[in-house]
């Protein structure tokens, strides 16, 4: 690649909403008023919030100017890794915007939600199938909040048997919210360092395990892009103890049809209905985070419960040993569907091919950057894989300014900085949905980049230079927080 | 299969790079013992064809009926334009905006739903939003056990917060040693607050207004007794469209007011997802969980946006980080502000307005057809009413024969009310839709 290929084309400056617009205009328009007016209680009526008045082609040029400074998907490589930016398929977005699917209220009497319901029924059957776990409830409504699911079960299967156990163990390979979930749950999380080969090893996690540790949360494929090869023997040990195996699922799309979590001695498991099952992620939410569960967990799941009896679907609450409601009403329904389309239309053909390609992709990149960027776990890797600027380094040039060179290329940049075991991580995944042609274009790319840092070394430094804005001034802003206008 | 590109060729040339035989063995690291051995049983592959005639006919199951419900999600009209801006794969299809520099599309419409929904709730600033209103509380009052830096007392909740943000509350708050309590009602329909008086050890105060019988609970008189107190004010709501007609919570002592936002442009889809909104103080901007945008330059000295403050954060804080969120519900956040941008300050007040008249026609013509409104306290859209017994038959016929479902019957929630119903009426409720619901009622 001999320059870079984004070009700036018309590049709007936008001010913000309310230094647009003019008192007395509107883009709203109220159904004709077929009631009287009414007293409103004295001192109680306010004054109405001091919103900017605009008129409908004013809204939609500013939305519209706004959408243009972003990169989505739809628009290029998002090699994000461990978020699994693929391609999301439109007809999902056309099927959830259903007036069956998007209007139902949710305290709807059941004879009037049973496809809502029968969707929800379905997932879960797919979810249980592709996991091989028993049972499975729909109700987080992102992956953090599954795993706060998945922390309360383990607690309330060790409270039912009148264990109460302080500690959680969990790897330094794991995604940043598995500590916070734990914490949030009343565990005090315990590191557990990852081997020379980037995966635990058997032996580290039986130093640890002991029975005030209420279990294990493993991150399979882990942040490195590793698959936990000694996952039956840390499950073994884990269980000797008395622990629950909790498996991080965030990863999944590597592992269609390829694995059974029960063989691997999972208790309870989470999945990301948003990367795995191609659910736009919309700028950061919303997902959806089911969790997956072994019988002997079941009976702990958040309520309502979604039965069945003779076709008709139902809600019941009816579950003494649950540990509650985690959301409003049932979760995320709006995501479930889309999961749901995905799964209907990849088959398991599909889907296993699609973990066969995403695996496919990463070494291929992998393989080919290698001699590029460094890269510090060399082996077989999953669906992503972990680079770092050591290579670059010598001419003063890091992690940061390769990724915001790739701005300039055309390119969104990997995940930077993450995960915090590997010094300046370049943690990259191509996804299966990305053509060889894409991941060529973006291999010649990193490979101009890293030619630039030994010739000219300062154009990484100053990159990007063709975006709307250059590098943002992250210190200040969060030394001098401005948060509203 | 058409969302996989890869020919024959392109996989045998990139396995050829890789040095592998085929595409197995590059599964080659994971033991023969936890291969799952089997093909997953999942109905075949469909076309999109296919596909969309099987979801239709899901769809078709849930018919469009008339409901008089609210308990949490209301159904108000959607204009277009949200509907359509929000097709914009570029603000559908893009990731946290962990890159400013190719992401400013959604720092900025989150910068400016910020400062929305501060002024709506009458508070300094807003996070970049929560998962929905019953997280958004429970999440809220972890926030004020990190404000006042306590590890135990009480947590006490208004009964007359909606049932399932209590039990949300229950829930994450299971590992800890606070002591959940609940305030009891009123005869008017508010929350009896006296019992504070006498409660030691008290980390927050929770009240919902409009509250789940649709009542405006004394805010600024509950506000100023809980100020007395140690104690941090939350507010919820689940209507954030009653600010339009009534003084917001920020004004009226609240420390924290969170809720959901649904109401603010997302379909009801069937409960989820919704648009969790938390404002609070500047003051406790650290203690506050989940994503903030701020203003900041480019170094051109251009005004940009940025993720910030992320040292609370879990990917940075981990173990002691103010909350585990990570996904949020950004895209609702943007509807949100879309639809609040729609509106516009005279839109906003006109339609809380409509709202409310048209909700006082439904109550008016009820209590002249005989029926009972037990509680006396103002309301917005939505209300309590007493229906002559048995009318439990009657609402489930009505629901069969004409799809109009007449509220949502409260004795489930509340024992103590059996033949009691929560009516809602949102602008897409008509006259001729109310004059109908009291002609069945009434007979």
């Amino acid at each position: 690649m001999k320059k870079p290929t984004a070009t700036t084309g018309l590049k709007w400056d936008e001010p913000l909403l309310w230094e647009k617009g003019q008192s007395g205009r509107s883009a709203f328009s109220l159904p004709a008023r077929d009631v009287e007016q009414f007293a409103v209680e004295s001192g109680m009526e306010g004054k109405g919030p001091d919103f900017p008045d605009l008129s409908e082609p004013e809204v939609v040029r500013h939305y519209t100017r706004l959408s243009q400074w972003n990169y989505g998907i739809d628009a290029g490589l998002y090699p994000l890794g461990s978020c699994t930016m693929k391609y999301n398929p439109k007809i999902n977005e056309a099927i959830a915007a259903l007036p069956g699917f998007a209007s139902p209220h949710p305290l709807l009497p059941e004879q009037f939600c049973q496809g809502t319901l029968r969707v929800m029924a379905e997932l879960e059957r797919f979810l249980a199938e592709i996991t091989g776990l028993d049972a499975v409830s729909l109700q987080p409504a992102a992956g953090a909040q599954g795993e706060l699911a998945g922390m309360l079960l383990i607690q309330a299967y060790h409270q039912a048997r009148g264990d109460s156990r302080t500690k959680l163990l969990v790897p330094d390979t794991a995604h940043g919210t598995n500590p916070a979930s734990a914490s949030l749950c009343g565990y005090q999380p315990v590191a557990v360092a990852s081997n020379d080969q980037g995966i635990l090893s058997a032996e580290t996690v039986a130093e640890f395990m002991d029975e005030q540790t209420a279990g294990i949360m493993v991150t399979n494929p882990n942040t490195l892009g590793l698959f936990e090869e000694n996952i039956m023997a840390i499950a073994e040990i884990v269980h000797e103890k008395g622990g629950q195996v909790y498996c991080d699922g965030a990863n999944m799309n590597a592992l269609f049809g390829r694995v059974d979590m029960r063989k691997m001695g999972v208790d309870v498991l989470h999945l990301n209905l948003h990367k795995t099952f191609s659910t736009p992620h919309g700028g950061g939410g919303p997902g959806a985070g089911p969790v997956c569960v072994k019988q002997h967990l079941e009976k702990y799941l958040p309520v309502p419960r979604l039965m069945e009896k003779q076709g008709r679907f139902s809600w019941s609450s009816d579950a003494p040993d649950s540990i509650g409601r985690m959301h409003g009403f049932y979760g995320n329904f709006g995501v479930m569907v889309k999961a749901c389309c995905y799964i209907l239309s990849m088959g398991a053909e599909n889907l296993q091919k699609v973990s066969e390609l995403a695996v496919l992709n990463a070494n291929y990149l992998k393989e080919r950057l290698k001699q590029t960027l460094y890269l510090p776990y060399d082996r077989l890797c999953m669906h992503e894989c972990v680079f770092t600027d050591k290579n670059q380094a010598e001419c003063h040039v890091n992690t940061l300014d390769i990724a915001k060179r790739m701005i300039d290329y055309g390119f969104h940049p990997p995940t930077i900085y993450f995960p915090l075991v590997v010094q300046g991580a370049l943690m990259t995944e191509p996804t299966e949905t990305e053509t060889r042609e894409t991941l060529d274009a973006y291999i010649a790319a990193v490979e101009a980049i890293a030619k630039e840092a030994r010739t000219e070394p300062e154009l990484l430094r100053q990159a990007p230079t063709v975006s709307r804005l250059r590098r943002l001034d992250e210190t200040t802003a969060a030394r001098n927080p401005c948060l509203s206008g | 299969m058409r969302y996989l590109p890869h020919t024959d060729s392109d996989i045998a040339a990139m396995l050829k790079v890789i040095g592998a035989g085929s595409t197995d063995d590059l599964f080659a690291n994971i033991p023969e013992a936890v291969r799952s051995g089997r093909k997953m049983d999942l109905p075949p592959a469909m076309s999109e064809w296919d596909l969309r005639a099987r979801m239709e006919a899901l769809a078709a199951e849930c018919p469009d009926c008339k409901f008089f419900l609210g308990a949490g999600k209301y159904d108000h009209y959607i204009p277009a334009v949200v509907t359509n801006l929000l097709e914009r794969s570029e603000l559908l299809t893009s990731y946290t905006p962990y890159q400013p520099e190719v992401s400013q599309g959604t720092l900025q419409a989150v910068y400016e739903y910020q400062t929305l929904t501060a002024r709506l709730l009458g508070l300094e600033i807003s996070n970049a939003s929560m998962y929905d209103g019953a997280s958004a509380l429970a999440e809220s009052l972890l926030m004020a056990t990190r404000i006042r830096k306590k590890s135990k007392g009480k947590i006490v909740l208004s009964s007359l917060i909606h049932p399932s943000y209590g039990q949300v509350v229950k829930t994450y708050f299971r590992p800890t040693p606070f002591e959940i309590t609940f305030l009891p009602a009123l005869a008017d329909g508010r929350t009896d607050v006296s019992a504070l008086a006498d409660m030691d050890d008290v980390v927050a105060v929770a009240v919902q207004s409009p509250n789940f019988f649709g009542c405006l609970e004394d805010l600024a008189g509950i506000g100023s007794l809980v100020g007395q107190t140690e104690a941090i004010f939350v507010t919820c709501f689940t209507e954030p469209l009653a600010f339009g007609l009534y003084q917001p919570p920020g004004t009226q002592g609240a420390a924290i007011a969170c809720g959901e936002g649904g109401s603010l442009g997302l379909p009801p889809a069937y409960g989820g997802p919704g648009l969790g909104m938390l404002a609070t103080k500047m003051d406790y901007v650290r203690r506050m969980p989940g994503r903030v945008v701020g203003k900041t330059t480019d170094a051109n000295g251009k005004e940009g946006f940025v993720l910030t403050l992320a040292t609370r954060e879990q990917h940075i804080r981990r173990a002691r980080a103010t909350s585990n969120i990570c996904t949020n519900s950004n895209f609702c956040a943007i509807a949100a502000a879309v639809y609040m941008a729609c509106l516009g300050k005279i839109g906003f007040r006109e339609l809380a307005r409509l709202n409310y008249d048209k909700t006082e026609y439904l109550k008016q013509q009820l209590r002249r057809a005989g029926m009972a409104l037990p509680f006396g306290a103002p309301t917005f859209n939505e209300f309590v009413v007493k229906l002559p017994p048995g009318f439990e038959r009657k609402h489930a016929e009505l629901a069969a024969s004409s799809g109009i479902v007449a509220g949502l019957p409260l004795a489930e929630w509340y024992p103590d009310l059996a033949d009691h119903y929560l009516l809602c009426v949102t602008e897409k409720i008509t006259r001729a839709d109310m004059d109908h619901l009291i002609k069945e009622v009434s007979e």
